[in-house]
């Protein structure tokens, strides 16, 4: 069961920021979400290998060779602040 | 509903710009809201361009609607979201680039669950879409817009993406053919994610050879993705009217508790003309379904959670009052997500999070293993499987929307086949009480040959599909 401390956590974590009322709404539906998993508990899954992607493919490898990019222009032309062709973040502190 | 076919004839005789406009006509008149982005200028002068130029390529003028999740170069693409409000993408999607370079035209970009999160195109900022067939009812989701587009005659082929069953839900709420392709086969470059690892694009269609037709077209090696793969094939040549000696898997599960009696009936008709042109069938038991829908939500929210990290309001979209680096992309995304996306993300985050990670997301991943060995031991027998693509007809808007659980059991026929990455194709297969009823064939992974030829027989014995909805 998740509380309202837990979800404040979670929030931080996965920065988005949760007003009381959103603690108060959500608190609800993740738990019978939550509740829902505990189905997972019931599989035997003792000796099984997850599967984390279906094709049996990894680690692809293609030639070192740079291509055409975007523009600094178009890099910057959906950024809401920039300045001096730089994306503008905001303070670290 | 015009066919491809239809309207290559007719672009002949007239031009691509006068059928360009009927369409764009169709939509402005419309109150589906199946459309976010109506891209009427650039559509017209690439009509025009066309017309011109003598009509070369598979798709030569052929309008098409696009998920608004695929990026698609100077046209706005939000994901029916409020912080990609305003983008507009300065590159073309791989699967977009292929349209264009086959003649077809953007005429615009299909309304959607916020980020493909949902199956009812309720959780758009821009409000539902509603389902051609009766308008107080949900087109199903989340390519809702793209299916009710074709289904209501505003675009004659569409694209969606199906992360959990995004093409083949509203397809089958709709009454039109809908494709999710095996994974790895259409680039993903310039879909915008949402779970990356079940998630694949999708065409919708009138009729199966127009979803084969476009399929032709976007499917295909991109190094740009390093999950698609290389393999070459001519999927309209599998379309032939010859189902003899095919045999069909019919998985008891999906015909379980929850299953509407007129959908039910209605596939077992649809299997029975299928015997009757000459398949054969046989019961198959998939017994690690009943945990498919659980694996699957717990992956996919994990996967969300680290994919939406990327909507910080910095490089695009929303931006809010700046304060301190953290403070400032916690209020970004509170401000711009909704509801339904926030909590995906928040559970996908506790469920990767450190004590939870493998009760949870490690725990789907192996459950993954044993419904993907499921269909590995089906496939050994047969050469489709068919079921119902939904275990209802479409739903009232607002009537599911508060309750998560009842939504996500809506997807439980359509999930597993995500979580083993095999493709699948719903067509219209019956009505009940005026509303559609859709069918899945599923495939063993790269065989889109076996189903698109299963449909095609179907379509070709039955008249399902040349149905239309009043005003379409």
């Amino acid at each position: 069961m998740i509380g309202k401390k837990d979800l404040e956590h979670i929030g931080w974590l996965a920065r988005i920021e949760l007003s009381d009322e959103d603690k108060e709404k959500y608190t609800p539906k993740l738990n019978s979400v939550l509740d829902y998993f505990s189905e997972l508990d019931k599989a035997e899954t003792e000796g099984v290998e997850p599967t984390y992607h279906v094709l049996p493919m990894s680690n692809v490898f293609r030639e070192d060779v740079p291509t055409a990019s975007l523009s600094q222009e178009e890099a910057l032309s959906n950024a809401p602040k920039n300045q001096h062709g730089f994306i503008k973040a905001p303070r670290m502190m | 509903m015009a066919t491809i076919n239809e309207l290559r004839e007719r672009i002949h005789a007239d031009s691509s710009e006068e059928i360009v406009a009927e369409y764009l006509e169709k939509i402005e008149k419309s109150k589906l809201n199946a459309f976010i982005t109506v891209s009427k200028e650039s559509a017209l002068l690439q009509a025009r361009e066309i017309d011109s130029k003598g009509h070369e390529g598979p798709l030569a003028g052929i309008p098409i609607a696009i998920k608004d999740n695929i990026s698609t170069k100077g046209i706005q693409t939000t994901c029916a979201s409020k912080i990609l409000t305003g983008y507009v993408p300065p590159y073309d999607a791989h699967v977009i680039e292929k349209l264009k370079a086959a003649g077809a035209i953007i005429i615009g970009k299909t309304n959607m669950d916020e980020f493909a999160m949902g199956s009812s195109t309720e959780t758009s900022f821009y409000g539902p879409t509603l389902n051609p067939w009766d308008t107080k009812r949900v087109p199903g989701g989340s390519s809702g817009g793209s299916a009710a587009a074709v289904a209501g005659g505003e675009a004659p082929v569409s694209l969606g993406s199906d992360t959990g069953g995004s093409v083949r839900c509203p397809a089958s709420f709709c009454g039109v053919v809908g494709l999710k392709p095996t994974y790895g086969v259409i680039s993903r470059y310039g879909l915008i994610s949402y779970a990356n690892s079940l998630e694949q694009i999708g065409p919708f269609g009138s009729c199966v050879r127009d979803v084969a037709t476009i399929f032709d077209v976007i499917a295909g090696h991109d190094p740009r993705d390093s999950t698609s793969v290389n393999r070459e094939a001519n999927y309209s040549s599998a379309l032939k009217n010859d189902v003899k000696g095919m045999k069909i898997g019919i998985p008891q599960e999906y015909f379980g508790e929850g299953t509407d009696k007129n959908v039910e009936r209605s596939v077992r008709d649809a299997i029975n003309t299928l015997e009757g042109l000459g398949a054969t069938t046989i019961d198959i038991k998939m017994p690690n379904t009943k945990y498919a829908l659980s694996a699957y939500y717990v992956i996919a929210m994990s996967e969300a959670s680290s994919n939406l990290a990327r909507f910080d309001g910095m490089r695009y979209g929303l931006r809010t009052e700046d304060s301190d680096w953290h403070t400032t992309f916690s209020q970004v995304r509170a401000a711009g997500f909704g509801d339904e996306v926030k909590r995906r993300i928040l559970l996908g985050t506790y469920a990767l999070s450190a004590g939870y990670h493998d009760k949870y997301y490690l725990k789907a991943l192996k459950i993954r293993t044993l419904i993907k060995q499921d269909f590995e031991r089906a496939f050994a027998d047969v050469d489709v499987l068919i079921a119902p693509t939904m275990p209802y007809p479409a739903f009232k808007i607002g009537e599911k929307i508060d309750d998560p659980i009842s939504l996500f059991l809506s997807d439980v026929d359509t999930v597993p086949v995500n979580l083993a990455g095999v493709p699948s194709i719903s067509v219209p297969c019956g009505f009940t009480n005026g509303l559609p009823i859709g069918m899945q064939i599923i495939g063993k992974h790269f065989d889109e040959a076996s189903i698109l030829r299963a449909a095609f027989a179907f379509e070709e014995n039955t008249d399902f599909h040349t149905r239309q909805p009043e005003g379409s």
